[in-house]
């Protein structure tokens, strides 16, 4: 499988994605922002980070860069985009994703690692990970506080586009057990097609048992064996 | 306009100092002239104070590249690997402006790193903060945190380990210090000195602003009630721009167009240009009309001392213009050629075609004013100490009042704070004796960690200055780490002082002994005097930054128990000694006696020792015994690992507090597995090492017969409130 991983500047995971697209067995290639065409990609993956250095608003700016209305036209061609972090920020400032992430609720950053359950594998992304599966992904970030208007967190619901939840290590969804104030202890959504996977945690950083846990190893598998 | 008395002083310059800048220029200098001497001549920037005792620090070994003098030191790791690395002090800017202070503090470390190529791979920080009830420390806390916080997390460098104190002694002038560590291929280290005449000199980076101007002059005077007046001067960061900075740098650096390379930190275009030249015996010529300025109408005095953050001044080899300036504007930075190396040895100014300012090179660099100031020892005062009242506390309550302590609580409102996991190679985070970080694509680590101990160095700095560098060394042994070599900030009061001057000297000479000793050289470091306020000075605080390297990463080590029924050895020899101690501190309110004695040879042998265990796979987790004890350090391994322990009442002591609080040094906790204890005495008796078998493992419990047992989740509970209620 080809991927591309798309570099802004100020990203600043594209590196640690890249590793772990190699590891997982991808073709990855590093995509330019001011480039103008994509090479040939089964999956688009867009970096955590602080593209242009979070001035505006977070990935503000980086929606509105030259590369973007190429991912546009390959996501409505179904093309898979991965967005993290800040590539998840990214995918709702150009509207591919709905909803906006705003500052975590203590208004601090937050870096450790949090109990994600997953809420629907029978997705692309999310088939080698049982349902309720609970994982340990580190999460890192300073907006991540997913919130979306009441009709869209329906359709979430209603569609099964909900991807992660935040939550404890028995699996409980509740307040104590939600990092940064997210609807609904909201980690990750996919559009309506469930071709795109916007997600604040970092699976990028656990595949590796020396540096963390092997929790994201399986998204990674999920996609290449789709 | 003619330089008075009081333009001599707002330059922080004695008219002593004047009066030999005159003979130097064989003229007055003009205002351009004298703020250039004196962002030069400057505490700071001159080190002229500290000079003469720096030299005789140990700065050579096989393991070093280059020791001091060049914007970090570098040190060989084996196979055309080579670590980067320094520490520096951004402590006044931090008090008047926390967020900007800080976050330009890890900024301009950074720069140090990737100046001289090598890619950063972890930061780490020592901060010092007054005491918990002074009404500035919490806003500074929250400040200076969230800054580090800011521009490590932005610019993609994890920060990895530091240490958080509160005492008093910092009430009016916290302490901020920023150390970076960088990876670089050996074969292609860049320095700052220049070669040839004729060569373009390039400004890159952002624009010139008026921030920052004379900030290296602030960093060189106590503070007064006038301080906050010096916000103007705090320089404001840009991690985004730094990290395009970071990207164009090493990508330049990639092919042989770099002759030498300088950061403007402190002092900005006028030492960047003047260090380049003075190491090449060369002069250097600036055209300032072409210097990127961000505001209008800026003048030469201001571009020459503006400490504008992310620029660099860069000498390119002859026809690598064009080819340079691609990279730059690729990464949408400045790219401006603004002069050329000259053979006159001068620093040559001209604005718009017109001589401005021309000064001897060396008048500024090797003339700068070099002090031997009067120092005093320091006069060992008796102890008051009742030892008889001390014994009568409550084991569990005394142990409760250490763990609930702004000192000791757990830091992790600290820690989560800061991005720790970027670049994915990680392997140990914050809350270790040390951090692990992982060579990019390779099977070996480094260790990292920082250290000081400010109540000792108070007491008897030279016992200090020995202890902080071996309790260093030890806490990288305890992650399984060969120790290679240092780098230290030293945060000190007014030289002036003679007292202060003594502590100085003196937290040098042991700084010196102990490296000497362990084979443990200082590459790299900044000194900070003038910490203080209206003559309080704050006490001796060096910060020891060590590095060391885990040459096989198999199975990297820790202090969290494995699992129960291990068996726990405590190696070294207990005394009991408590004055100084953190018992005393929080229980008392008492900061009296001596520091702990350091026995170099029991330190080395007993850290060979220990690293030798490490390395045969014979220790499930190693934690090192320093601040509040033994209790402290099994209760942190304990807290870490959901695993308590059962321990024997000590037989052959004293008395239990003593035994348990007391901070003797060269000591460690292993933990090993039961069947290997006949291989582990093996190893520990043919070393003539001293070590006791106190006790297991077990659930649940943190239990020592006939004097406590608790829950471990209770002693959790305790460790982990006071950030979040304060």
């Amino acid at each position: 499988m080809n991927s591309s991983v798309i570099v802004f500047p100020g990203s600043n995971c594209d590196r640690d994605i890249a590793v772990a697209l190699e590891k997982m067995q991808f073709k990855n290639k590093m995509v330019w922002h001011k480039d103008t065409t994509l090479p040939k990609s089964d999956l688009i993956v867009i970096p955590g980070g602080f593209s242009y250095g979070d001035y505006l608003r977070s990935g503000a700016i980086a929606g509105k860069s030259l590369i973007v209305s190429e991912i546009i036209k390959a996501a409505n061609s179904g093309c898979l985009i991965l967005g993290i972090c800040n590539g998840f920020q990214i995918l709702t400032e150009t509207g591919l994703l709905k909803g906006t992430l705003l500052r975590n609720k203590n208004l601090k950053f937050i870096n450790k690692d949090v109990n994600i359950k997953v809420m629907n594998n029978e997705t692309k992304f999310t088939s080698k990970y049982n349902l309720n599966q609970i994982l340990k992904i580190n999460i890192a970030h300073n907006e991540g506080n997913y919130f979306t208007k009441k009709s869209h967190l329906e359709e979430l619901k209603k569609e099964g586009l909900i991807a992660f939840k935040y939550c404890d290590e028995k699996g409980a969804v509740n307040d104590r057990s939600n990092p940064n104030g997210a609807l609904e202890n909201i980690a990750g959504i996919f559009n309506a097609k469930k071709n795109i996977l916007g997600m604040m945690p970092h699976p990028e950083r656990m595949v590796d048992e020396m540096i963390s846990n092997t929790d994201g190893v399986n998204l990674f598998s999920s996609l290449i064996n789709k | 306009m003619t330089i008075t008395n009081k333009i001599i002083e707002k330059h922080g310059l004695k008219l002593k100092e004047f009066e030999n800048i005159k003979k130097l220029m064989k003229r007055e200098p003009n205002l351009l002239e004298l703020g250039i001497f004196s962002a030069m001549w400057n505490e700071h920037c001159s080190y002229k104070s500290s000079r003469i005792h720096l030299k005789k620090l140990p700065t050579k070994g096989k393991q070093v590249i280059q020791g001091p003098g060049e914007n970090a030191g570098v040190i060989d790791i084996g196979d055309n690997d080579a670590i980067v690395f320094k520490i520096e002090s951004h402590n006044h800017p931090s008090y008047i402006e926390p967020y900007q202070g800080a976050a330009t503090g890890v900024g301009g470390i950074l720069r140090d790193v990737f100046t001289m190529g090598a890619r950063p791979i972890a930061l780490l920080n020592s901060i010092h903060f007054g005491s918990p009830s002074h009404p500035k420390t919490k806003s500074l806390l929250n400040g200076v945190v969230s800054g580090i916080g800011g521009y490590g997390n932005c610019i993609g460098i994890p920060t990895v380990a530091g240490e958080t104190k509160f005492n008093e002694t910092y009430n009016e002038n916290i302490l901020v210090n920023a150390m970076a560590v960088g990876h670089a291929k050996k074969d292609k280290i860049f320095y700052s000195k220049a070669k040839g005449i004729n060569k373009s000199v390039v400004y890159v980076g952002s624009k010139t602003g008026r921030d920052g101007i004379h900030g290296a002059s602030m960093a060189s005077a106590e503070f007064d009630e006038n301080s906050e007046d010096k916000k103007p001067t705090v320089q404001v960061g840009d991690p985004f721009t730094e990290k395009l900075l970071l990207e164009a740098c090493l990508e330049l650096m990639k092919d042989e167009s770099i002759i030498a390379i300088q950061d403007m930190g402190a002092a900005g275009l006028t030492s960047s240009s003047v260090e380049m030249a003075s190491k090449g015996s060369l002069g250097i010529e600036l055209n300032l009309e072409k210097v990127p300025c961000r505001e209008e109408n800026m003048t030469p005095y201001e571009m020459m001392l503006s400490e504008s953050q992310e620029r660099m001044l860069i000498i390119l080899e002859d026809g690598k213009e064009e080819h340079a300036r691609k990279i730059f504007n690729k990464w949408d930075l400045d790219f401006v050629v603004i002069g050329k190396t000259t053979n006159t040895k001068n620093l040559t100014l001209k604005f718009n075609n017109k001589l401005v300012g021309e000064i001897q090179i060396d008048a500024l660099a090797t003339k700068a004013p070099l002090y031997k100031r009067k120092w005093v020892r320091k006069k060992i005062k008796k102890s008051k100490l009742d030892i008889k009242k001390i014994r009568n506390v409550n084991f569990e309550e005394a142990l409760i009042k250490v763990l609930s302590s702004p000192n000791h609580s757990n830091k992790s409102w600290v820690t989560n704070q800061y991005d720790q996991m970027v670049m994915g190679d990680t392997v140990q985070r914050s809350g270790a004796d040390a951090a692990i970080v992982r060579i990019h694509n390779k099977d070996k680590a480094i260790a990292v960690t920082v250290d000081s101990s400010a109540n000792y160095c108070k007491s008897q700095p030279k016992i200090g200055g020995k202890q902080i560098v071996c309790e260093n060394w030890r806490n990288l042994i305890s992650v399984g780490a060969k120790p290679l070599a240092i780098t230290n900030c030293l945060n000190f009061g007014n030289p002036e002082n003679e007292e202060v001057m003594g502590e100085f000297a003196e937290c040098l000479e042991g700084i010196k002994e102990a490296c000497e000793f362990l084979n443990y050289p200082v590459v790299s470091g900044n000194v900070s005097f003038y910490n203080g306020t209206n003559k309080k000075n704050i006490f001796p605080t060096p910060v020891i930054g060590g590095v060391g390297i885990i040459n096989k990463l198999s199975s990297p080590i820790n202090h969290k128990f494995k699992k129960d029924k291990s068996l726990l050895l405590l190696i070294g020899k207990t005394f009991g000694h408590i004055e100084q101690s953190c018992f005393l501190k929080e229980n008392f309110s008492i900061i009296d006696g001596s520091p702990p004695e350091i026995n170099f040879f029991n330190e080395k042998n007993n850290g060979e020792a220990v690293l030798n265990l490490i390395t045969l796979g014979l220790t499930n987790s190693v934690h090192d015994v320093s601040n509040g004890g033994l209790i402290v350090a099994l209760c942190e391994m304990a807290m870490s690992s959901n695993y308590g322990i059962k321990i024997q009442k000590p037989k052959k002591v004293r008395n239990p507090i003593e035994y348990f609080f007391g901070e003797d040094q060269g000591r460690f906790i292993v933990e090993i597995n039961e069947d290997d204890l006949i291989k582990v005495e093996k190893v520990l008796q043919k070393n003539n090492i001293y070590y006791e078998l106190i006790g297991i493992t077990q659930k649940k419990y943190f239990e020592i017969e006939g004097l406590m047992k608790s829950d471990i989740n209770d002693l959790f509970k305790i460790n982990s409130q006071w950030y979040n209620q304060y």
